[in-house]
């Protein structure tokens, strides 16, 4: 029992520092993007506002990935201390790849991002605008190689086992798995979401704090056409991805559906209740024969069910409500993104006017809704493959380790405080820099050397409050 | 000793060695280069306001990249030796939580220190100093764990606590020395008296631990104290306690020096500090090898199979002669003394 307990306790702990983990990278890969996109413009135009915009966004990279970092620390650490039996298992293919990401991607991201940061007046501009595109790049390649990893566990292929250890027959088989095409877009599009409308709710908030110069202008455009262009684009990635998982975890894909028998003509479950106990939904609304249609493009389709995996199918009702607030998510980021392009549109003559209160509120309150739909969406895509860890070769109890229960359960509480303590302050501060960073910090008309330094600005600040 | 090695000939009998090195290497330069910066994060609580910025300007473009070092080395310990990384960490549980959550804390107040509210700014640096005090502490308090295999017996904790002081009065010695290179003016001036404490702190430490290792671990006491051994190895800690008196001399005379605005030698306090981390490390390796798991796993049972390693072997290889050579360009970029950060 106490074991079980322990398992339960490691499976939570661990759960609780990927989420947190995720929430930084996911930012941190597009926003590199973003901020290159910003200095090439900058470079190009060399329109000040555009850098302006590059030095506020730069600062919340910083932030940003500096969470990143010391989360995912702690995760490299959680493989050992909480699942020694993955790596025993699986670690001639799970090594060399986690080995790849560091050896290529971490020192890359974290060297050049000291040299982004602070060695503008250092280094040349083009050195500047490389050590950017560098930065962009490594964490673009660490999820390359961390999705390839994950991917792997869910789909393997490219091995063989050999006296209980996982060998590999073929690296590009096991990199380009199954579902790695799938899930790599599809994260890289959510990263993609997450920040354009991170970067348009705090624009907007920072227009209805009165802020409309051309920088603010410029970001909140940014944020917008991007979240208008990426999310169709999501939409029809995320349908492959829903497909592919339907050909290589059918347990997962009827847990999204909450579909429990074996059907053709499979009705698409709008609302429900899954009920583990009775294998059935309460409370179902559903709409025939729809599921079918868009699972296996024919009315008439057969789908999997549950039935056909008792015992060995993820827990139904988690997996079944993250999926919907996935897509509730998607399906308002959608209307919000292109509801405000058309305020924004370019026949229209000054669009610092022509957004409204009502809808720079809506997109505030979105701007941490890519977290929300990215959150939900791991859940089915992690807790879609329980019980396994790698699908049909090492189940999640297999691989846990011996830690007694009280020691984890005290880690755990631990790692729960900081990292609500943590969360809570990186979107205070998040909001609290587009109050603060305004063109008041620095003398009007004194060139355009933009500087939150250490040395100054708290002081400074310290002084208005005065 | 070498009974227990298999075939050196064979991918499984060299391959384990390499990378045993490799990882030794990514450790020391873990613990040189975040030795230092967690160093400047623990003198930070003695230093006024502003030299407290100065402090983190000398680390700010640095500390990531130096960091990563470990995650280098862990994940070498994770891939190349996976049986031994589960039974490492296992025993390790608590302190790795502590490493990781002092890792955390500093990790994010670095940031949050000049972004957050002016009055948040204390609290925020409490939690610099404290984050790097734990994490220093946890990593002295791993490598007494690892020297008694991983004991439990009461002598076995007060000694991993004892080495965990040692290591944070080394890593101050070092952030001293770091300092007094990178700083001007007065807070170079009490980067000396900085170093001065911790230097008496330190070498207490390493004779402490010199004494006390081998009394608590019969193979490293074995290992040292036969002939030709103890011959062959005094090179060691007579070398050790040169750079001590070098270090000594060098904090006596440098701020006479440094107040007529001569920055000659200033060097050498840090540069000492790292021989002295490149011996202790020689003399640990020397005391360990070839055990994992001191007296139980040899790098050989815990190594992972020879394909797997061939392929991180190749990429390390191509790639670790690019991470070196753009480290040393973000350090000549970032040369001098430091200035305020600005971005």
């Amino acid at each position: 029992m106490e074991g079980l307990d322990a398992f339960l306790l490691a499976r939570i702990q661990f759960a609780a520092n990927i989420t947190f983990h995720i929430l930084f990278p996911t930012i941190s890969i597009s926003l590199g993007w973003v901020l290159l996109y910003f200095k090439l413009r900058f470079v190009r135009t060399q329109d000040q506002y555009w850098m302006d915009a590059y030095q506020f966004w730069v600062k919340i990279f910083a932030l940003t990935f500096a969470l990143g970092v010391v989360s995912g620390i702690t995760m490299s650490f959680q493989f050992g201390t909480n699942w020694p039996g993955y790596m025993q298992k699986v670690g001639n293919i799970a090594g060399p790849l986690l080995a790849y990401e560091v050896l290529t991607a971490f020192f890359l991201e974290a060297t050049m991002l000291g040299v982004m940061l602070f060695a503008r007046e250092r280094v040349s501009e083009t050195m500047h605008t490389i050590a950017t595109l560098l930065v962009a790049g490594g964490t673009t390649l660490s999820a390359f190689w961390i999705l390839a990893l994950n991917s792997w566990m869910q789909t393997p292929a490219g091995f063989e086992m050999i006296n209980g250890q996982a060998h590999v027959t073929s690296w590009l088989q096991v990199i380009f798995n199954p579902s790695f095409p799938y899930r790599l877009t599809h994260m890289l599009l959510a990263s993609g979401l997450t920040v354009s409308f991170l970067v348009a709710g705090i624009s907007a908030y920072r227009w209805l704090r009165n802020e409309r110069g051309a920088e603010v202008m410029a970001s909140l455009k940014t944020g917008v056409y991007l979240a208008a262009i990426l999310i169709p684009l999501q939409i029809v990635a995320g349908d492959f991805h829903g497909l592919n998982t339907l050909e290589y975890q059918p347990a997962k894909l009827a847990a999204m559906e909450g579909i429990w028998k074996t059907e053709r003509g499979v009705a698409a479950v709008l609302f429900a209740l899954p009920d583990a106990e009775a294998r059935e939904n309460r409370y179902e609304i559903a709409i025939p024969k729809l599921a079918s249609l868009y699972l296996t493009h024919s009315l008439d389709g057969e789908v999997k069910g549950l039935d056909q995996f008792e015992g060995k199918h993820p827990p139904v009702a988690p997996v079944f409500w993250a999926f919907r607030i996935m897509v509730g998510v998607g399906m308002l980021m959608l209307a919000v993104s292109w509801a405000t392009v058309y305020q924004l549109a370019p026949w229209k003559k000054d669009p610092a006017r022509t957004l409204t209160p009502w809808h720079a509120r809506v997109l505030v309150a979105m701007t941490f809704a890519g977290w929300v739909a990215l959150v939900a969406g791991w859940y089915v895509t992690e807790i879609g493959r329980q019980p396994w860890l790698v699908t049909g070769v090492l189940t999640a109890a297999d691989a846990a380790s011996k830690v007694p229960a009280p020691r984890i359960a005290f880690t755990l509480s631990l790692y729960l405080a900081l990292y609500a303590a943590l969360i809570a302050a990186y979107i205070s501060v998040v909001f609290y820099l587009a109050r603060h960073k305004t063109h008041a910090d620095r003398p009007s008309g004194a060139g355009m050397e933009d500087t939150l330094n250490p040395v100054s600005y708290p002081k400074k600040e310290g002084a208005a409050n005065a | 000793m070498l009974d227990l090695a298999p075939d050196l000939t064979q991918a499984a009998g060299w391959m384990p060695i390499v990378f045993l090195v490799v990882m030794g290497l990514a450790m020391l330069a873990y613990v040189v280069l975040d030795g230092y910066d967690l160093g400047v994060g623990m003198l930070m609580h003695r230093a006024s306001d502003d030299d407290k910025d100065t402090m983190i300007a000398s680390i700010g473009p640095f500390w990531d990249a130096n960091e990563t070092w470990l995650v280098l080395g862990v994940g070498i310990l994770l891939t190349v030796f996976p049986l031994a990384h589960g039974v490492i960490l296992g025993a390790l549980y608590l302190p790795v939580a502590m490493m990781l959550i002092g890792l955390t804390l500093r990790g994010v107040a670095f940031d949050f220190r000049v972004k957050a509210h002016a009055s948040h700014k204390p609290l925020w640096n409490r939690m610099f100093y404290s984050g790097s005090l734990l994490a220093s502490w946890s990593q002295g308090y791993m490598l007494g764990a690892l020297i008694t295999g991983f004991a439990s017996t009461a002598w076995a904790v007060a000694f991993s606590a004892v080495i965990g002081l040692a290591l944070v009065a080394a890593y101050c010695l070092m952030g001293a020395g770091w300092l007094i290179i990178k700083s001007e003016g007065e807070l170079q001036l009490q980067a000396v008296r900085w170093a001065r404490r911790s230097l008496l702190f330190t070498v207490a430490g390493i004779a402490a631990i010199s004494i006390a290792t081998p009394l608590v671990s019969p193979s490293i006491f074995s290992k040292w104290f036969s002939f030709p051994n103890i011959v062959l190895l005094l090179p060691i800690p007579a070398a050790t306690a040169v750079l001590f008196a070098v270090i000594y001399r060098s904090l006596q005379r440098l701020p006479v020096r440094l107040a007529q605005g001569n920055e000659y030698g200033a060097w050498v306090p840090f540069g000492a500090t790292v021989g002295v981390f490149l011996l202790a490390f020689y003399g640990l390796a020397y005391s360990l090898f070839p055990w994992l798991v001191i007296d139980s796993m040899t790098i050989w049972q815990a190594a992972s199979a020879p394909e797997a390693m061939g392929v991180i072997l190749a990429g390390a290889a191509v790639v670790l002669p690019l991470i070196i050579g753009y480290t040393v360009f973000a350090y000549r970029v970032f040369w001098g003394k430091s200035t305020a950060l600005k971005y």
